[in-house]
């Protein structure tokens, strides 16, 4: 059964071995000629105009949280999903009990006006 | 050595050096990048033990989330200007005291594994593991299947309470 895994190591090797070989041609081939303009930081051509190190909104939590939350949802459909045809119909009502006290959540995130970005 | 025991001692140094680095580095988002491959290493022994779920779970959930709260987190804090985000330095008695305790528990565990009787199991492994979690976990586990979607729930609403306007 591991033996399953081993193009996936064999793409880790290969992604690995690529980002290190392009390292190191850059190093070995490249010119540095070194101007005040290239030693500013990179903001996709825009002048930076203030630090990069400033505190976040704390709504980028809410967001973060919020995924989790969802992310496990997703995590605990994936063995229903395969099971879906062995299941009893209590087993997929128990499945929308689940997602309607999850959505519960949701909801009151909506009206607590988490969401919105002002 | 088998190919077995090549893959889980490279995931064990994976998980060790990265972790001795989430400890060790002054700076506090050097530790929280270095817990990514604290948590890939650990979803590559799950992949040895055959649970291959649970690893699909922890790179979801721990390399896709968790790790995600964690930035933001360091991210949220008022002295972000990277010079202040330091872990404390510690004195003597502290670290007296840490080694200590790392030294019991480290004896413990080795006390444990040496005498604990390690049951091999003839039959071969699932060719997945999905199949058998889906059906316990809505038949005979389906009680606490639904109280983890209460847990969620708390934890979505104590996230919009903290995040909510004062007004």
């Amino acid at each position: 059964m591991l033996e399953a895994y081993l193009p996936l190591i064999f793409m880790l090797i290969f992604g690995f071995g690529i980002a290190v070989i392009f390292l190191v041609l850059s190093e070995w081939l490249g010119a540095r000629r070194i101007t005040k303009e290239k030693q500013t930081t990179y903001e996709s051509g825009m002048q930076p105009f203030r630090t990069a190190r400033d505190r976040f909104s704390v709504k980028f939590y809410l967001v973060a949280m919020s995924f989790i939350v969802f992310d496990i949802e997703v995590v605990f459909l994936y063995p229903w999903a395969v099971q879906f045809k062995m299941l009893s119909p209590e087993a997929i009502i128990a499945m929308f009990i689940f997602i309607a006290i999850l959505f519960a959540g949701y909801f009151y995130e909506l009206r607590k006006g988490g969401i919105e970005w002002q | 050595m088998d190919i077995f025991s090549i893959v889980f001692y490279l995931f064990a140094v994976i998980i060790v050096v990265s972790a001795a680095i989430v400890v060790m580095s002054k700076n506090i988002m050097y530790s929280a990048f270095s817990l990514l491959f604290t948590f890939f290493g650990v979803a590559g022994i799950y992949v040895l033990l055959n649970a291959d779920f649970i690893a699909v779970t922890q790179i979801m959930i721990y390399i896709g989330g968790i790790l995600i709260l964690i930035i933001f987190g360091v991210m949220l804090t008022s002295r972000i200007t990277g010079v202040d985000i330091k872990s404390g330095t510690t004195g003597k008695v502290q670290i007296a005291f840490a080694g200590v305790i790392s030294l019991v528990i480290a004896i413990t565990l080795i006390f444990l594994f040496a005498n604990t009787k390690w049951f091999t199991s003839e039959l071969k492994p699932h060719q997945s593991t999905i199949e058998d979690i889906g059906k316990e976990l809505l038949t005979n586990y389906l009680l606490a299947f639904e109280v983890a979607s209460v847990l969620l729930l708390i934890a979505i609403i104590g996230a919009a309470f903290i995040a909510r306007r004062k007004s």
